[in-house]
């Protein structure tokens, strides 16, 4: 059974076309990323899926349910993780928790059970008395994702989980992360970082101007998109044309960004062809999603 | 409009554990002030009046605070308090992700209001009574009374707090409501010192039946008048209480 499936979803804002006939599946059990540049719609497609906001068109199953019917039921086993800082600041690290467990109808002693729990998992133990407003970013951020997890959901949903962490926290939160797809907890992380997909997630979806551009495992969007290797090449400006003009009657497949081509699809080891006369300034590397994204959302501001 | 459900309850008790722990910063406001304002009109300016049935000026303006301090507690809670929770705190957003729904945020929001117009009204209640200014038993309806004002503050200014777009907008809201009904709605004299007109007119203000119902209440005197400003009353809260469900779920899901 999939735990999430979107039918030709979408969403309009006045003028805009936030999410364009999204059809996505989410397995039970996956970890599922939702990749694109700001303003792609991702956050918008996240609040259709739990129940936030209502869709202009298609519909949303949760666990094989129809949403729009079910929307207590669904919200009930979701776990949702905001990009932006909701926590209440009127009330303590652990009553935030034991009153996000009330919400959820969970009654006062497991509340407190679990809340500890929680806390521990995401080593806030010694802050449970703070107010909100003593917390460091970093803490806020750490304690989202424990509220989060308070009332033990099937599919949790994270919005840029690890934004604003330091690479100490990052890795704490990716751990708890890998450790909850190992219980089979269903994921659907929404990132722009290229690097927690790879690490964290079994398929992405890369979505852009509303709309799905591809799905798979992030090694396979890698070698169908720019190859398992990319080679790169600075150059200064007089020398771009005459270069461009070379690699392309190699017939290879690059592309500039700013003051460096990149080169993709290189089958062999050897430096392509066309780049002989460049020694030093010309590099390999493995490629990435990041390379993938680029390629697929293109290389100007999206918005 | 779409149905209300018991979960409202955890948003209620979310701003009951909110208040008992913030409740010292609110208390001058409902508590203090009131008897001031008991204090300077009914002894202060009472000692130049003189009313036609020879009643102490004091007793005559208590059932009229009373209600008027049920109507500021409901209304300061459900526009500022409301407003800051919705736009700056992002409390509704994080309670949307759990099993509540809008309807049940907003009704959790009203009681929660009229709670507040409840606690105010039964402890100025209390003050008058330790005044001696309390002469009939039916007094003891007075915290009612408060709750079913309060249900119908809470929902007007819920109302308004669903359609403004920033915080500066309830200057209008009590500039422009709150503070003429607390001048015009026979707090401080009696409705028949205007003109026919503005006699009429004042009973088109929500506090107006209230402070007859709360002056019959106190005072212990009954007329025809009051089924009237109970059917209003009712009536009234009613039509707020369903208007702001409407208006709260067109704000909150976009």
């Amino acid at each position: 059974m999939l735990a999430i499936k979107t039918r030709n979803l979408s969403k309009r804002f006045k003028d805009l076309l936030a999410v364009d006939d999204v059809n996505l599946e989410v397995e039970k059990g996956e970890c599922f990323g939702l990749l694109g540049p700001n303003g792609a719609g991702k956050t918008s497609l996240i609040r259709m899926i739990t129940a936030v906001s209502p869709p202009t068109g298609g519909d949303v199953e949760v666990m094989g349910k129809d949403l729009k019917a079910h929307s207590r039921q669904a919200k009930a086993i979701l776990g949702v993780v905001p990009q932006l800082d909701n926590l209440d600041p009127d009330l303590t690290v652990l009553q935030n928790l034991t009153t996000f467990a009330r919400y959820f109808n969970i009654t006062k002693d497991e509340a407190r059970q679990r809340s500890m729990e929680v806390l521990s998992l995401f080593e806030l133990e010694n802050k449970i008395n703070s107010q909100i407003k003593e917390l460091s970013g970093g803490m806020k951020r750490r304690l989202l994702i424990a509220r989060g997890l308070i009332n033990t959901p099937k599919i949790l949903i994270l919005d840029e989980p690890t934004i604003g962490l330091d690479p100490q926290g990052k890795y704490l939160v990716w751990h708890k992360l890998t450790e909850l797809r190992s219980q089979r907890v269903t994921q659907l992380l929404c990132t722009q970082n290229m690097e927690e997909a790879a690490a964290l997630c079994d398929r992405v979806a890369i979505m852009h101007q509303g709309r799905i551009l591809s799905i798979g495992p992030p090694r396979s969007l890698i070698s169908s998109y720019v190859g398992d290797k990319v080679w790169e090449i600075e150059l200064n400006h007089r020398e771009r044309e005459e270069t461009v003009k070379n690699l392309e009657s190699h017939g290879l497949d690059f592309e500039e960004l700013g003051d460096t081509i990149h080169v993709f699809h290189v089958a062999t080891d050897e430096r392509p062809a066309g780049l002989e006369n460049f020694a030093g300034r010309v590099r390999e590397r493995p490629a990435t999603l990041e390379d993938v994204f680029l390629r697929l959302t293109g290389r100007s501001l999206a918005e | 409009m779409k149905p209300f459900s018991w979960r409202c309850i955890r948003v209620w008790q979310r701003n009951r554990d909110v208040f008992f722990r913030l409740w010292r910063a609110e208390a001058p406001g409902f508590v203090v002030e009131p008897i001031l304002i008991l204090l300077a009109m009914g002894w202060g300016l009472g000692a130049y009046i003189g009313l036609v049935d020879g009643q102490e000026y004091i007793e005559f303006i208590a059932p009229g605070i009373i209600a008027s301090y049920a109507m500021f507690s409901a209304s300061f809670e459900c526009t500022y308090g409301s407003f800051t929770r919705m736009e700056y705190q992002k409390t509704y957003d994080a309670i949307l992700a759990t099993p509540l729904s809008v309807e049940d945020i907003t009704v959790g929001e009203i009681f929660w209001g009229a709670t507040r117009a409840f606690m105010t009204g039964t402890v100025i209640l209390a003050i008058a009574a330790a005044f001696q200014l309390v002469l009939s038993p039916w007094a003891m309806l007075i915290p009612l009374l408060a709750l079913l004002e309060g249900v119908m503050f809470a929902s007007i200014a819920l109302l308004f707090t669903s359609i403004v777009p920033s915080i500066y907008s309830f200057n209008y809201y009590f500039t422009l409501f709150i503070t003429p009904m607390f001048f015009f709605s026979g707090v401080f004299f009696p409705l028949s010192s205007f003109p026919e007109i503005v006699q009429n007119l004042s009973w088109i203000a929500p506090l107006t039946p209230v402070v007859h119902l709360s002056r019959a209440l106190v005072g212990g005197e009954f007329h025809s008048n009051l089924l009237l400003a109970l059917a209003i009353l009712i009536a009234l809260t009613a039509l707020f209480f369903s208007i702001s469900l409407v208006t709260m779920r067109r704000r909150l899901t976009v």
